[in-house]
């Protein structure tokens, strides 16, 4: 008998939870700009996060899910991004929709019911939100064969939680990306549960980045929490990428801070201790102590970022409550670029009952 | 082997709503039968996002109640194989919206393996979704496809619509030998409570239930879109109108017998259905209706449904579905034509 394949996952991490280089720290965490910029993204996620789950309290929201503890993962991969790259998010990614370019006030409009927070002003050509699990890896897939054919050097980006890797989506984009070489970079949120599944019951898999192995493509394991490490080599694998040499799997290991949605109760199903535990190794602490350390933060900036960024996220939640309801006939309007005649009949019916009809359900 | 009904009972009279009959229902056929086993996404220890396995987990054990990976083909798959092999599985699919990787299974599988073998193998199982509108929940989540699984041979699909029907309806659904997918309106989860004989006593399927008697007009409804329709129904008679309301409550196989006789009786139809508007099991009814009532119809048949687009966000849902006045408005017209 002999050995005729086997594999090694590697994981990196530059920031320890204390903010401390655990490894020499990459070319791009040496410009201190970028990582302010960094920084300034995932204290605008944070706060709008937590603005967003206290509307959805007061009953100006509907559902949330909540990207606390994510936004290392989420800023970091967008910033790895080009402006023209494609990313095919699923539901809980605001920091890196809002990285690029996706307003706040769309996201509430989503999670407040109306349809218009699809249409991003922003960044034209990336997917919307993604509920049904792990399909968008396919688009991401698909997105990347476009350019392919193309000759464009663009990638897609697809992200997908630990739950989603147990979908056959999920692999099935990985196999195509491979055999094709495609430009394309899954990224993986591991943040330990998939609603009340832990990752032990989820996969006997060690890491999700060795799922990457049975696609004959690169897989890497990083941590979640530390936005250099995610930034560092989700470029390296869009680097890759646009070279042709094909896709790759980053596994960021991070932890969600808060309930699966606010439809959701965690305390149910998981332990204080663990939600505890994790809280020590959240990604801003890190980063601002990092800052702080090379000299480039202090209370004062801290300060005014933060009352900068409560400021726009005022901003934009006055944008999405004072945005009237949809005209009716929008559900009927978008559905095909020509409106088909028997939908005309259907399209009068709704709006001769209109939201007088509103009340009468019971 | 089966149980249920050798095990001496007690009868006891408990006041529950829809969900909590689905509980009730899933605890007694896992008491009373080995063979049965829930799995599904959540299912075990949060007990079901919506509750419905509430505590089995904690009381059957995590072989019997199992919380499973996400992936719904999968899910739907491992159940044809336990059920070809002698179990009874009852998954659960968390929401209708993500019951489509199940489809392959279902159509090419479920709904074939005893006419494929002759009768050699069979599929004993109950696929539950909660499906419908009118929650206020996120996109995906309130759609009402139960025609793409009606159009499948070999598929019961069954829709409580009450309390009392939704435990002996799941009971006789676990107790068929065929797969049965069982969805539950969970708009009216817990709109009401009803007194339910936790007995182990089944309902029969493949029957319609009346749940109006009436002599002007027949409406075929099913699902939650049956409490819409008796408020239109008592709203009508304040003007004289008897309406007989009918709860399809098996949407595959229909038993058309009961509509029928309605029709001969009334002369008139209005169906009422959430789920959109073309190809959907309203125009089965009709359908039916056309092929053998069709001169016992003094009017056109009228369908009051949602419409043939895109289920919208919460924020415009309601616009969508039938409402009260709808389907009083529809039974006026047929009354005039
Ligand atoms: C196909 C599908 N099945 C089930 C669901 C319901 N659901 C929503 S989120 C979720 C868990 C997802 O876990 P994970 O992939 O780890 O992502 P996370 O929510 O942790 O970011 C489930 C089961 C869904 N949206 N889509
Ligand atoms: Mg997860």
């Amino acid at each position: 008998m002999e050995t005729i394949a086997d594999f090694e996952i590697q994981y990196s991490q530059f920031l320890d939870p204390a903010g401390k280089p655990s490894a020499d720290i990459p070319e791009l965490a040496r410009d201190t700009g970028k990582l302010i910029d960094m920084y300034r993204h995932m204290v605008q996620t944070r706060v709008f996060d937590t603005k967003a789950i206290n509307l959805q309290r007061t009953g100006k929201l509907g559902t949330y899910a909540s990207c606390l503890g994510h936004e290392a993962t989420h800023v970091g991969l967008a910033a790895a991004m080009q402006k023209d790259d494609v990313l095919a998010p699923s539901y809980r990614e605001y920091g890196a929709m809002l990285y690029r370019g996706v307003r706040m006030s769309e996201i509430l409009l989503y999670w407040g019911g109306d349809e218009r927070g699809s249409d991003f002003e922003g960044p034209k050509h990336d997917f919307p939100f993604c509920v049904p699990i792990a399909t968008q890896c396919l688009h991401a897939a698909g997105a990347a064969m476009a350019f392919q054919l193309r000759g464009e050097a663009r990638c897609a980006v697809s992200v997908n939680g630990d739950g989603g890797t147990s979908e056959g989506a999920f692999y099935e984009a990985m196999n195509i990306a491979g055999a094709r070489k495609l430009p394309v970079v899954f990224a993986v949120v591991n943040n330990k549960w998939a609603i009340s599944v832990p990752i032990e019951l989820q996969t006997a898999s060690k890491t999700l980045a060795q799922k990457a192995v049975a696609a004959g493509i690169p897989g890497i394991q990083v941590d979640g929490n530390d936005v250099i490490a995610v930034r560092h080599w989700v470029e390296r694998a869009l680097a890759r990428a646009r070279n042709g040499e094909g896709p790759t799997l980053v596994e960021a290991v991070t932890y969600r801070l808060s309930d699966h949605t606010t439809a959701d109760d965690a305390s149910r199903y998981r332990k204080k201790a663990e939600v505890e535990a994790a809280w020590k190794l959240e990604p801003l602490i890190r980063l601002r102590q990092y800052l702080a350390d090379i000299g480039a933060w202090n209370e004062k900036k801290e300060k005014a970022l933060l009352q900068e960024v409560a400021a726009n996220v005022d901003a934009e939640v006055q944008r999405y409550l004072n945005m009237p309801k949809q005209p009716i006939e929008a559900m009927f309007d978008y559905m095909y670029r020509d409106l088909p005649e028997f939908l005309e009949e259907q399209r009068d019916h709704a709006i001769q009952y209109g939201d007088s009809d509103g009340g009468h359900h019971g | 082997m089966r149980f249920s009904t050798a095990t001496p009972m007690v009868a006891i009279m408990v006041e529950m709503t829809l969900i909590d009959a689905v509980t009730t229902a899933l605890a007694w056929e896992l008491d009373h039968d080995p063979r049965v086993v829930v799995l599904g996404e959540d299912v075990g220890v949060n007990g079901g996002v919506f509750r419905a396995t509430a505590g089995l987990q904690a009381r059957f054990g995590a072989d019997r109640v199992q919380d499973t990976p996400l992936a719904e083909g999968m899910i739907a798959g491992v159940a044809i194989g336990m059920a070809a092999q002698g179990m009874i599985p009852v998954p659960e699919i968390q929401f209708m919206g993500f019951i489509y990787p199940t489809v392959d299974q279902l159509i090419s599988h479920a709904g074939r393996l005893r006419n494929r073998t002759r009768g050699r193998m069979s599929c004993p199982m109950v696929l539950r979704a909660p499906f419908g509108g009118g929650i206020h929940a996120p996109e995906h989540h309130s759609e009402s496809t139960e025609a793409l699984f009606a159009h499948m041979p070999g598929i019961r699909v069954v829709i409580p619509s009450s309390p009392a029907r939704a435990y002996g309806l799941l009971l006789a659904a676990i107790r068929d030998p065929d797969p049965v997918v069982f969805l539950e309106p969970k708009r009216i989860y817990r709109l009401n409570k009803q007194n339910v004989e936790d007995n182990g006593k089944a309902l029969p399927l493949d029957v319609c239930y009346t749940l109006r008697q009436g002599s002007d007009i027949t409406i075929v409804t099913w699902g939650a879109m049956t409490f819409e329709t008796l408020k239109a129904a008592d709203q009508l008679a304040k003007s004289n109108i008897s309406c007989e309301v009918i709860d399809l409550a098996t949407i595959s196989p229909i038993d058309y017998e009961t509509i029928l006789e309605s029709v001969e009786k009334t002369g008139r139809l209005v169906i009422v259905h959430e789920a959109a508007r073309s190809c959907g099991v309203g125009a089965e009814v009709a359908a039916i209706v056309a092929e053998k009532g069709l001169y016992d119809l003094k009017a056109p048949i009228r369908r009051v449904t949602g419409y043939d687009v895109v289920m919208p966000l919460f924020r415009r849902e309601m616009d969508y579905m039938p409402s009260v006045s709808k389907i009083a408005d529809a039974v006026r017209e047929t009354l005039e034509d």
